[in-house]
């Protein structure tokens, strides 16, 4: 991280309030809402693409909206769909695989220290 | 015929705001960052905060009734109610979250360009109307804490002849506010200056003074409304004085001299004043301060003079539970001196101060706007968004 994002991203002097129960549910909510305005943002610039493709003639609305895939192109979405789930959801596949895994399947650092 | 267009739903677009020869540039993404920003805040305050006062009267106050037997009598009872009350806890964490977020957007913008934008304003250091003291010392309630959470505060110096701290309000304070006041930010001192005329039509002040002016968003309609006073804008804080005199300059309003000093002890003699004005000034103050301003104030005035403090509502005979969410900034925003300020008996203050009872008066104003850029601002609003919303109670007194 540069110093200008950090900065950007500078504490105010005095003391943070929280307000859930859970700390730590109120962090990822923090970044949830941090998230929420960055596609928020993306949004809104696909709308500006948008109206001036539309504007110049180049792309209407309607093509956009009525815009059928090919097969080839329907994998190809479906993979980048498939690709932002699997991103976004780790954290609960991780939890499920870890119920898999047999009590004492993974070594401890104790045991590798002389392998 | 043609069907009327519809009425304009949600903020105006950022892109309306005011320009000006400091006013950092804005990207398309940063532009719609504080859109979304002030989409955000107006989603808060006019959908989410009055789903808080349902959970308050359906559950919290039912749940209050049945362990005390009567219903909570100050605001401190109903901040410990509504603190394990989740539709609090979720409107307190999306105000701060949005209010940091702001604070990132705003700085973001800011920093990328400041370079340019300190040159800017040294260069418009070349013009009259700008007075600094490089052995001013600044007062502790503004070194104390960063208020409303801006980093840095108002005296941040990140490199010489810094103006990032109001670049940065400036540039964000539509977010906050929803656009709420105006194309220059200057929705305050409009109503100020409307006031004026309408209530004292023959007043022509001469000397004006603008104390804690910031970049003087205020400051600078006042100056417009009477283009033959000299205005006087204090403030400690050398960068928002730095750009609100460039800011002004850019803007074309000559009559305005940006001092830097202290508010609690003016250098200008004694009723040299026909008109002093505090705008959302004294709640950053503090207990001692607010005393020897209002001293200043009586001292300074002129007979005849008029002196107008425009803040938030006071809580003599508020309900408990609006108190309790219009102190929220106090706790949650950093705002040390907001609960005590809002709490003093401003009369008895200025009767202390040497103003004769019977010429202190209360009033209340709202924002003036441009109504074709920003219609939803001019029509009256209906939602209140406590602590932050255009329409202001004015605390004054005559000499």
């Amino acid at each position: 991280m540069n110093d200008t994002i950090a900065l950007a991203n500078a504490k105010a002097k005095g003391k943070r309030p929280w307000f859930f129960d859970d700390r730590e549910a109120e962090r990822v909510f923090n970044v949830a809402l941090a998230l929420m305005q960055e596609l928020s943002v993306a949004r809104e610039r696909i709308d500006t693409l948008e109206r001036l493709l539309e504007n110049k003639g180049l792309v209407s609305r309607t093509e956009i909206e009525s815009f059928t895939p090919n097969s080839a192109e329907a994998s190809a979405r479906s993979q980048m769909h498939k690709e932002l789930i699997g991103r976004c959801l780790r954290v609960l596949q991780q939890e499920l695989e870890a119920l898999e895994e047999a009590p004492g399947t993974a070594a401890t650092p104790e045991e590798l220290r002389h392998t | 015929m043609h069907a009327a267009a519809p009425a304009p739903q949600g903020p105006p677009p950022y892109q309306v705001v005011g320009k000006h020869a400091v006013m950092p540039e804005t990207r398309h993404d940063e532009a719609a960052r504080f859109n979304y920003l002030a989409n955000m805040n107006q989603f808060l305050s006019a959908e989410f905060l009055p789903r808080v006062k349902r959970a308050y009267d359906k559950r919290a106050l039912p749940r209050f009734h049945s362990e005390h037997g009567r219903p909570p009598e100050h605001r401190r009872e109903v901040r410990e109610l509504m603190s394990e009350e989740p539709a609090y806890q979720a409107w307190s964490a999306m105000r701060r979250a949005t209010m940091e977020q702001r604070q990132q957007a705003g700085r973001s913008v800011v920093l990328r360009q400041l370079d340019r934008l300190n040159a800017t304003a040294k260069a418009a250091a070349a013009e009259p109307g700008l007075q600094l003291d490089p052995n001013f010392l600044p007062p502790r309630y503004l070194t104390g804490v960063d208020h409303h959470c801006m980093p840095g505060g108002y005296l941040c110096e990140l490199a010489p002849d810094d103006v990032s701290a109001p670049a940065n309000y400036d540039v964000g304070i539509f977010a906050t506010t929803g656009g709420a006041l105006g194309r220059y930010s200057d929705g305050g001192g409009m109503a100020v200056a409307e006031w004026l005329k309408r209530e004292h039509p023959e007043f022509k002040p001469r000397r004006i003074l603008d104390l804690g002016c910031g970049l003087g968003h205020n400051t600078l309609p006042l100056a417009q409304a009477f283009p033959h006073a000299e205005v006087i804008a204090l403030d400690a804080a050398a960068p928002m004085l730095r750009y609100g005199h460039a800011r002004a300059v850019s803007l074309g309003v000559t009559n305005v001299r940006f001092v830097q000093g202290n508010a609690e002890a003016v250098k200008e003699p004694d009723a040299s004043f026909d008109l002093i004005v505090t705008c959302m000034f004294l709640h950053e103050t503090s207990y001692t301060a607010i005393k020897r301003v209002f001293g200043e104030t009586r001292r300074l005035l002129a007979p005849g003079g008029i002196s107008l403090h425009i803040e938030q509502p006071q809580y003599q005979n508020m309900d408990v539970y609006e108190q309790f969410i219009r102190d929220w900034d106090a706790y949650n925003n950093n705002e040390p001196f907001w609960t005590t300020m809002h709490e003093m008996d401003l009369t008895e203050l200025a009767t202390e101060a040497g103003f004769d009872r019977a010429k202190v008066f209360e009033t209340g104003v709202r924002a003036v706007v441009d109504a074709a850029l920003f219609p939803q601002a001019a029509a009256a609003q209906k939602q209140e968004d406590y602590g932050r919303s255009a329409a202001w109670y004015v605390f004054g007194a005559r000499a």
